[in-house]
């Protein structure tokens, strides 16, 4: 795998997480105390590193079959499930990802609790809005980086990847202390998700012990194939008739992934 | 603590599995099958899993579409 399309894969990947995880801070922030919010959000930072430092060795010593059969088998499982919401949002059975909505729904909710001061922390809520936000979303990021970094034996790249993304992003929201709902997150998501399950498909079956015709040059045949096989089945769901979920312009809240 | 462990197999199994659990079945069904064919029967079976994901794909979107 080259070092270039790691870097892509890893970053787009990282960035989504990232988006939602902005949204969630920023609402923390505007609906409840900046201080609080940005407490939870460096807490679950460090948790966060905490985890990547314990588990990076880990996944580097794991044996290489194993690794890829296990990776290779969780990137299926998180790409198809990524796709499949992908494709049902792109054919209408599904409502889009919507920042703007899922931030007023977030402020909405923030607002409507008491406050309520523990030790440093000014407002408890906004600590552990934030806090739950940046780690479970986090997390995700933690896994795409160190399953993609360590299959290809380049970890320090994937990690430069995922905090490149999460700089960015982070950045481009505290900047604009708005959503980031012009971030084509959908789209986005339609490209992680094939780009998970070209991979997992690729490390799954080499961890199992089969061998792709062409090696690492197989996946320049399975991400586009993978592609035009989604692209396929939005249009045949197309022709179906959109469920009111999909019509639904407000999305829930608790969707982030 | 009873709960807190409920919610922590429900965020597991909501971060591992997620929406529709014949997904993370099959894959794991055909990576098994990929396993045993190479290794007990000698057969490059490298084609089983793009096969399983032309299956497994639209199985699940239907069930998704049926369910809404």
């Amino acid at each position: 795998m080259g070092a270039g399309a790691l870097f892509i894969a890893v970053f787009l990947a990282c960035a989504v997480e990232a988006v939602e995880a902005t949204t969630i801070v920023l609402a923390a922030g505007t609906a409840r105390d900046w201080r609080s919010a940005g407490t939870g959000m460096f807490a679950a930072l460090l948790v966060l590193a905490v985890i990547t430092a314990a588990l990076g060795p880990a996944v580097s010593a794991l044996p290489l079959g194993a690794l890829r059969l296990f990776v290779g088998a969780l990137l299926l499982v998180f790409g198809l499930q990524w796709l499949r919401k992908a494709i049902l949002r792109a054919s209408g059975h599904k409502a889009l990802h919507d920042e703007d909505a899922i931030y007023q729904a977030q402020v909405r909710a923030a607002r409507s609790e008491p406050s309520r001061r523990t030790g440093l922390v000014p407002d408890l809520y906004g600590f552990t809005l934030s806090f739950k936000g940046v780690l479970l979303e986090g997390l995700e990021v933690v896994f795409i980086a160190l399953t993609f970094g360590g299959n290809a034996h380049q970890i320090p790249l994937a990690a430069l990847a995922a905090v490149c993304a999460v700089v960015v992003v982070a950045l481009a929201g505290l900047a604009l202390r708005a959503p980031l709902a012009r971030v084509p997150e959908n789209s986005m998501k339609f490209a992680v998700g094939v780009m998970l399950t070209a991979f997992g498909t690729f490390w799954g079956a080499e961890g199992a012990g089969a061998q792709w015709p062409g090696s690492d040059t197989a996946l320049l045949v399975i991400v586009p194939a993978i592609a035009l096989f989604a692209l396929g089945m939005v249009a045949l769901l197309r022709r179906l008739p959109a469920s009111s979920a999909g019509a639904a312009a407000a999305p829930a809240v608790a969707e982030v992934r | 603590m009873t709960g807190r462990i409920r919610s922590f197999g429900a965020f597991v199994y909501d971060f591992v599995i997620g929406d529709d659990w014949w997904v993370a079945a099959g894959v794991a069904a055909g990576l098994a099958a990929t396993y045993l064919l190479v290794h007990a029967a000698g057969v490059a079976a490298w084609w089983l899993v793009p096969l399983l994901l032309v299956a497994l794909l639209p199985v699940s979107l239907w069930r998704a579409v049926r369910r809404r």
